[in-house]
């Protein structure tokens, strides 16, 4: 019996959220006494594969082909079929990353498994927590039998690292064109250089009040002094402020950052559906009856177009201290 | 061209959310219900735009008790031609989507739209059992789709990144943010609804696998700390000191 985990990787590294999932499927190994495998599809380097092992990791499964680069549903749910016959898994975890979502469906139906989606902490006697309701509530699943296949929220649950070394094997997996259920035909980076928003630990984000696009230069600033990466509410998106893909929210993406600082956001309760699970929040508002100071831990009532330059100043300060 | 659009009721995007029965089951006292937005704004109303342009059909189709009707009329009001209604109590998504999977079997469509996830219970998983259930390819997350001479581009919109994929039909599409614009429905729209068939079928009884054994809601958060306009600086020190988040 195994626990296997699917460790992403993107552009031939291992992505944060695959040392996450490994220590995640690491605490349901141990508290089941079974063994934990780790599959790995696409090109990536034996440094990287070993790397697992801090994570709680033995042994690395490594489908090497490079067409496995590129996740496509139907081809990586091969890969993970493969993976999992050859672990003889009877826990899959995977993150629940666009990866995850798109591949834990599909296998679970294969393997006849049962899915528990977007769970935020290990089981305790058999049930799984889950954020619902847009973070306004928790549910506690009790998924029916124990072959499962489990998508762990990225950014929640908390993991150290020690300093152990997985074995690596490399995974068969006879790939035909036919494998593929679509084709990839450009991929376009819109990161500009910064961790992508579900991943990122610091997120500097603004709303209505910067009056226009022209003004993003200073939360430009102070994102890039903090190494955040930049959002914005959704009305600033849809009148073409800003780029859709930084639009947090209900109906946006939702994100759970280390610091979330909202710079002339009101607070709407759709717009802090997005945002409420953030560890600590931060509410910079000219109104001291914006209701987002509701919902933060600190807060100032002043002037963006001031405060925010003085903020970038600081960061500065404390960066050459 | 036959397109079917999963949709789901959630409660309106600022009900207050709480408990009964011993915090089993979602308090629904005055609290109104909509189409999913990822539902409707996005998959439907792109669905709704193909239609217009190409010609063909939209069904919609909606596991849930007899209440579910008044969203599926919202539906119909806004173009679908017709809707399907599986008379159930929808518990999991793959208790819902082996129903749906059925449904979709006997009407062979051509495309499958749903959205990325309901806003309630936030699994984002339907789409890739759908799929799954049905053998067809699934694009998730996307958010753009053109109809192309016998297959789709689409756009898919992930961590830090845009794909731009070519898939053949028939496939299932979780539709999110960028598809389409939200559309009112007009007076015309609502009065055609009433008059739209909306089919009743009963549910083959697959049961639910992850049921939600109860909910809580999170601690209230504690006070805000005012930081002085004058003193934005201490803000940057509170943050690294206390917070120890920088
Ligand atoms: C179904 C539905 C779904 C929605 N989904 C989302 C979603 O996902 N995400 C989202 O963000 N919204 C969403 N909304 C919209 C939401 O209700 C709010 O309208 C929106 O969040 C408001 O954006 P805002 O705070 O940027 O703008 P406003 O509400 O206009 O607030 C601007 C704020 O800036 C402050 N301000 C102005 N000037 C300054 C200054 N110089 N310095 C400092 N502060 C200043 C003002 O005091 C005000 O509080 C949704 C709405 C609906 C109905
Ligand atoms: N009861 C339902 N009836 C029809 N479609 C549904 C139902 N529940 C979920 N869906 C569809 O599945 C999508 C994702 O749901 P979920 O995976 O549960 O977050 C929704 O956006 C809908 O398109």
């Amino acid at each position: 019996m195994s626990v296997l985990v699917l460790a992403e990787c993107a552009n031939g590294k291992l992505k944060k959220n695959a040392f996450e999932a490994a220590a995640f499927a690491s605490g349901l190994a141990a508290q089941t006494g079974a063994d934990l495998v780790a599959v790995v599809l696409g090109s990536a380097s034996a440094d990287d594969l070993a790397s697992l092992g801090k994570a709680g990791v033995a042994r690395v499964l490594h489908a090497s082909d490079s067409r496995l680069d590129r996740m496509t549903s139907t081809s990586y749910t091969k890969a993970l079929q493969s993976a999992a016959d050859a672990a003889g898994a009877s826990i899959i975890v995977l993150s629940h990353s666009s990866v995850g979502k798109t591949i834990a469906p599909r296998i679970a139906v294969r393997r006849n498994m049962t899915l528990v989606p977007g769970v935020s902490a290990l089981p305790e006697n058999g049930t799984f927590r889950k954020s619902m309701f847009s973070g306004k509530a928790w549910g506690d699943l009790k998924p029916e039998g124990d072959q499962l296949v489990i998508t762990v929220n990225p950014n929640t649950t908390s993991f150290t690292l020690g300093d152990g070394v997985a074995t690596v094997e490399s995974l068969a997996v006879e790939l035909s064109d036919s494998d593929f259920d679509y084709k990839v035909k450009e991929v376009v980076n819109e990161s500009a250089g910064m961790t992508p928003l579900p991943e990122a630990e610091l997120v500097v984000s603004a709303g209505r009040g910067m009056k226009g696009p022209e003004n993003w230069g200073i939360i430009e600033e102070l994102a890039g002094e903090l190494g955040a990466t930049t959002a914005c509410s959704r009305p600033v998106a849809d009148i073409g402020w800003r780029p859709h893909h930084e639009h947090v929210g209900q109906t946006g993406i939702a994100i759970k950052p280390n610091l979330y600082i909202a710079i002339g956001i009101s607070g709407a309760i759709q717009h802090l559906a997005g945002v409420n699970q953030s560890k600590c929040i931060v509410v910079i508002n000219k109104d001291p009856e914006a209701p987002f100071f509701k919902a933060a831990d600190y807060g100032i009532v002043g002037d963006a177009f001031e405060v925010v330059p003085k903020l970038t100043e600081a960061v500065r300060k404390l960066k050459n201290s | 061209m036959k397109i079917l659009v999963c949709i789901s009721k959630v409660p309106d995007t600022t009900a207050k959310i709480s408990f009964t029965d011993n915090n089993t089951k979602f308090n629904e006292d005055k609290v109104q219900f909509i189409i999913n937005p990822y539902d409707e704004w996005y998959a439907l109303v792109r669905a709704l735009e193909l239609k217009e342009g190409a010609g063909g059909t939209v069904t919609i189709v909606n596991a849930g008790p007899a209440d579910n009707e008044q969203i599926i009329r919202k539906g119909l009001a806004l173009g679908a031609d017709d809707a399907i209604r599986i008379d159930m109590q929808a518990n999991d998504a793959f208790q819902v989507a082996a129903e749906i999977a059925a449904v979709a079997k006997e009407g062979s469509y051509d495309l499958i739209l749903c959205g990325k996830e309901t806003i309630d219970y936030n699994g984002g998983v339907f789409g890739g059992l759908l799929a799954e259930m049905l053998s067809m390819p699934y694009v998730s997350l996307a958010s753009k789709l053109d109809l192309q001479e016998n297959s789709l581009l689409l756009e898919r919109e992930i961590e830090g990144e845009k794909e731009v994929i070519e898939v053949a039909m028939p496939c299932v599409v979780s539709a999110q943010k960028g598809m389409a614009e939200a559309r009112i429905p007009n007076m015309r729209g609502i009065l055609a609804s009433k008059s739209k068939p909306v089919a009743v079928i009963t549910p083959s009884g697959t049961t639910a696998r992850v049921p939600v054994a109860s909910f809580s809601l999170p601690p209230e958060k504690g006070a805000c700390k005012m930081v002085d306009a004058d003193q934005a600086e201490e803000l940057i020190r509170l943050l690294h000191e206390e917070a120890k988040v920088i």
